[in-house]
């Protein structure tokens, strides 16, 4: 635990782990060192809600892509029930940054009945080394999109509501994609998404990296979850790129305007998903239950219009964006 | 989504003493062209064929028939929505290139002729902070296709752009999407979207619009890609190969319908817009 922490949770874990040992010391179930412990665990609940209230742009950054943030196929094992993947663009590979399937969201309380049937688009990163090289760093080729865009064609022949969880850096900058077409795949996603006839929800779980996360970013709604970020490019680019000095990544943070809260206010975004106490990495069961929950309720509200009407009012509302 | 701020590789100065402003050196082939000549010939070098990057109002000259294109929406300018500033304020950027350029953003939109034909346009200008895409461009990319429609007129869009405005953060990333959902609203008029890609053609820019035409046509030797070279070989850790992401690499690879010689392109246009007009 403690290798994938941030600096700034530092505390809190050492903290979590003097609560540890003294769990393991206490097997035995002496009352003052049961007293202890609670009031350690009040302490601990009170230092995470300090830190966090007072984090900045750039500390959310790193935590939209902290190692232990829950990814697109945590949420589908923690909220869905008979996830069924598919796989490959029918044209060159099956890009493993991307993945895809139909399944249910569930219903309240944990039951299939009345569960949501959707098609999830996610990308996805590794955990561990070997993990994070097959998903290539959650960074699509243009085969990755190639498959959504195939996915999202069956969704809308079937009449089934898309969502679409956004977790990259951004699309994959690599030789192969430049000659297979990167730019135009990401443009034909954008195209494809906007126009499909169902409902669409788009959702930022983690890292909204630019062009290859807008990609999936066309829904009818666009939320994100309360630690993630999206932005046109990443501070650490902003900061050598536009500031020519890599050490202003904090300042590159603040100007982007990245959060959700920011976004939020000014419109850019439809809502913000609530993280649990400490970020989605501290109880990833309860991230998955707002996420659930989000999901059913605002498809609830989407399903009530045509497959027409919910393309003209997508187009619409991209087309109107900062008019 | 990088802007390029320079093009080529800079050889050095030789010992010739070039008097300002009536030769100019090709940055391909490093042959002193007289000005008048390379202006004579397309601003193409006469004797490399390399492509010089063309301004706004001279690729109008170029393309449209002598006085028909009239500008439009001239009235969109700039607003910093993020206040953002880094080691210049981006108001004083967009003053900056103003002042240099004479534009008020990277795009000129309006409506020509090219031999006689009525045609929707936006033509994008490298110098005016390197043809990046923000507010204003998109939403003169996006009045563009709207004008069309409402004339029934094809589009031509010239692009010339780095990608993105990353001053205008988020705004910048929704052009894309702002510019592809009139694409898509233009489309279902069976009228024709010709997408020109000139030197060079990046980021958002080729990953929204300009990807998305009925015919993409490239010039010669143009850059054309999602991520700039620079960035691949950093991510890659291997040099890339000759003609990479240029427009000859991307015909090779399907990505375009053909390269137009700078000479050749309005009779080329012209003819497309005969051939598949309804
Ligand atoms: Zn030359």
């Amino acid at each position: 635990m403690a290798v994938h922490s941030l600096e700034f949770e530092r505390p809190i874990i050492e903290l979590e782990q003097k609560i540890e040992e003294l769990k393991a010391f206490n097997l035995g179930g002496f009352a003052n060192v049961a007293d202890e412990i609670e009031n350690l665990e009040a302490k601990k609940e009170k230092l995470i809600k300090d830190v966090f209230k007072n984090i900045n742009n750039w500390q959310i950054t790193q935590l939209s892509r902290h190692p232990l943030r829950p990814y697109t196929l945590d949420y589908i094992g923690l909220m869905t029930e008979n996830f069924i993947e598919l796989h490959g663009d029918r044209l060159f590979m099956d890009d493993k940054a991307v993945v895809g399937g139909f399944c249910f969201i569930k219903g309240d309380g944990g039951k299939l009945n009345g569960g949501q049937k959707v098609l999830i688009i996610g990308h996805q990163k590794g955990r561990n080394t070997k993990d994070k090289m097959c998903r290539n760093f959650g960074m699509p080729n243009p085969e990755g999109y190639r498959k959504a865009q195939r996915l999202f064609k069956l969704a809308e022949k079937y009449f089934i509501p898309i969502v679409t969880l956004i977790d990259t850096p951004g699309a994959y900058p690599g030789l192969g994609a430049e000659e297979r077409g990167q730019s135009e795949a990401i443009a034909r996603t954008i195209y494809t998404l906007l126009n499909i006839k169902v409902p669409v929800l788009s959702i930022v779980i983690g890292e909204g990296g630019s062009g290859g996360a807008l990609a999936f970013g066309t829904g009818n709604l666009v939320l994100m979850m309360e630690y993630s970020v999206y932005s046109v490019i990443s501070p650490e680019g902003c900061a050598s790129i536009l500031y020519k000095d890599v050490s202003k990544t904090e300042d590159a943070a603040n100007s982007l305007k990245l959060t959700a809260r920011e976004l939020s206010e000014s419109n850019v975004i439809d809502g913000i998903i609530p993280e649990p106490l400490g970020g989605a990495h501290r109880n990833a069961p309860l991230a998955a239950e707002a996420l659930r929950r989000a999901i059913i309720k605002n498809l609830e509200e989407l399903k009530k219009y045509s497959g027409e009407t919910l393309r003209d009012e997508r187009i619409k509302k991209f087309r109107n964006i900062a008019k | 989504m990088l802007l390029f701020k320079t093009k080529g590789k800079k050889k050095e100065q030789g010992k010739l003493n070039i008097p300002e402003g009536l030769w100019i050196k090709c940055p391909s082939c490093s042959e002193i062209i007289y000005k008048k000549e390379l202006e004579r010939n397309l601003e193409v070098c006469p004797k490399c064929d390399y492509h010089f990057r063309l301004k706004a109002d001279r690729r109008i000259e170029v393309i449209f028939d002598e006085g028909s294109f009239q500008k439009l929406f001239e009235d969109i300018i700039a607003l910093d929505l993020l206040n953002f500033s880094d080691t210049k304020k981006y108001k004083d950027r967009l003053k900056e290139d103003n002042e240099k350029t004479g534009l008020s953003d990277a795009v000129v939109s309006g409506e020509g002729k090219i031999y006689g034909i009525r045609v929707a346009s936006s033509i994008f200008d490298f110098n005016f902070m390197g043809g990046s895409m923000g507010r204003v461009v998109g939403e003169k990319i996006a009045k563009t296709f709207e004008y069309a429609i409402s004339n029934k007129l094809p589009v031509i869009i010239f692009s010339s752009s780095g990608g993105a405005r990353m001053q205008e953060g988020i705004y910048s990333l929704m052009q894309m999407a702002k510019t592809v959902a009139l694409v898509s609203e233009f489309n279902k008029m069976g009228i024709p979207y010709i997408s020109v890609l000139t030197d060079p053609t990046t980021g958002g820019v080729s990953a929204s619009f300009a990807t998305l035409g009925d015919i993409i046509i490239a010039e010669p030797r143009a850059l054309i890609g999602f991520a700039g070279p620079r960035v691949i070989e950093k991510t890659i850790h291997q040099s890339l190969p000759e003609g990479f992401q240029r427009s000859e690499y991307l015909l090779e690879h399907g990505m375009i319908d053909m390269i137009a010689e700078r000479k050749d392109l309005k009779d080329i246009l012209k003819n497309l817009l005969i051939l598949i007009r309804q």
